[in-house]
């Protein structure tokens, strides 16, 4: 019974999704660089593409979302990313490769944008590029609404609606059952509180870190999934930027050392049951465990939900690299089974992120036994 | 850098290490469930936790491959 109905609901997606590339004109004769594309989608950027169409006089029209670039430059300057893609014509540039590439610039504003960077124009209103393709002007400090920030905003406001929500349920008259969205989200506090905050760091001290991991398990998951929408405001890739899993990794080294005990730095710099004469070397082992200990979950996160992306956005590309839509067939069934595996990953992710922050501070707060 | 693709092949050794890996966990995961299937949502909770520990290490080789290549 729900094999027959599975085959249909799959059959039905790709018959679908090939109906209307039948109706469409014919493709046009660049070939479509699949990497490029990749690499784009995996990237912040300072617009929010939508969608593109073809318009009667055979023309792109892009849909895009313009979001505010914010720079402080001696002042601070705020202005639309519009003033960079659609009021100026793009610069061609030869790379060391022998390959074209082209930047945009505003020479009003005097800031031109490189692979999503923004450079402060020259006198002549160009970039300057070195030997090896970099560029080499000043840079602003760039404060600007990327997609990334958008989405970090956006992520941060519905974890804070649904849980307010899920809290006001509980502060009426008396002891009950949670009501509405409560139902929801008691299941996964409990789940945090016994089997990874109780487990790890013990029936005492968990209450205290119960704030943090709470919001570390969350935050992950729901940007996760986030990343997995395809259309704004989903589809952003904020976990799988390394700064935002740089914080978060960060966030976890600093309260394991603001809560370490005696007992903690005494495992650090006198770790039991190690002659005297091994202590030089396990000491610089053990001081380097506490940064590298943090920097795999920053990696992990990281490379995990990036890979992720990278899979799917490679398999829809199987269609752009053959160049007909009969490969629909196949790329799209693959792309779905990535995605609900990534589903799975979202949470696990979190999950593992959360359960070895945990394991962290457990080790901080351990009473000698 | 050096011969071309060879970040490729590094990232695909690495993602070999990581199956050996955690095909080693999964079957001895099934073993122990096939043993004693009272003490099987524990082990199941054990084998995820390890498979996504050395999922993580075979990543850090691939992120190497994606940076080089």
């Amino acid at each position: 019974m729900l094999n027959t109905t599975l085959k249909a609901f799959v059959w039905m997606v790709v018959l679908l999704l090939s109906a209307p590339v039948f109706s469409s004109s014919s493709a046009e004769g660049e070939p479509v660089d699949v990497t490029e594309m990749i690499m784009h989608h995996i990237k912040d950027a300072h617009e929010w593409h939508v969608l593109t169409y073809t318009d009667d006089n055979d023309g792109k029209q892009h849909v895009s979302v313009h979001l505010p670039i914010i720079l402080i430059d001696g002042g601070i300057k705020v202005f639309s990313s519009k003033r960079f893609y659609h009021e100026e014509e793009a610069i061609e540039i030869l790379t060391p490769e022998g390959e074209t590439d082209h930047y945009l610039v505003n020479q009003e504003l005097g800031y031109g944008i490189f692979h999503e960077e923004i450079y402060k124009l020259n006198k002549a209103g160009l970039l300057d590029f070195d030997v090896e393709g970099h560029v080499t002007n000043a840079k602003p400090y760039d404060f600007s609404i990327t997609k990334n920030v958008f989405t970090l905003f956006f992520s941060s406001l519905l974890l804070f609606v649904l849980l307010k929500a899920a809290v006001k349920s509980y502060k009426s008259d008396g002891l009950h059952p949670p009501r509405g969205i409560a139902r929801f989200v008691e299941p996964i506090v409990v789940f945090v509180r016994d089997d990874i905050a109780k487990a790890n760091i013990g029936e005492a001290k968990y209450k205290k870190f119960m704030p943090f991991l709470l919001t570390a398990f969350f935050f992950i998951w729901i940007n996760n999934m986030l990343g997995l929408i395809p259309i704004i405001p989903g589809g952003a890739n904020l976990t799988g930027n390394i700064s935002f899993t740089l914080t978060l990794a960060a966030m976890t080294m600093l309260v394991t050392v603001f809560s370490g005990n005696k007992n903690y730095w005494k495992h650090i710099f006198s770790t039991p049951g190690v002659p005297v004469a091994l202590l030089p070397i396990m000491i610089p082992v053990e001081l380097v465990g506490i940064i590298a200990k943090p920097f795999a979950l920053m990696v992990r996160l990281f490379a995990n939900i990036t890979a992720g992306h990278i899979i799917v956005l490679a398999l829809t590309g199987i269609i752009f690299t053959f160049g007909s839509v009969a490969w629909a067939g196949l790329s799209i069934p693959m792309s779905l089974f990535i995605g609900v595996l990534e589903l799975l990953v979202a949470f696990l992710q979190a999950f593992i992120f959360t359960m070895l922050s945990a394991l962290f501070i457990g080790e901080a707060v351990a009473e000698e036994h | 850098m050096g011969i071309t693709g060879i970040a490729a092949i590094g990232a695909g050794i690495a993602v070999l290490g990581a199956g050996l890996g955690i095909g080693r966990i999964g079957s001895s995961a099934m073993d122990a469930m096939a043993r004693q299937p009272e003490a099987a949502s524990k082990i199941q909770t054990g084998m995820i936790i390890s498979a996504a520990l050395i999922e993580g290490v075979a990543l850090f080789g691939v992120v190497v491959g994606l940076l080089q290549g």
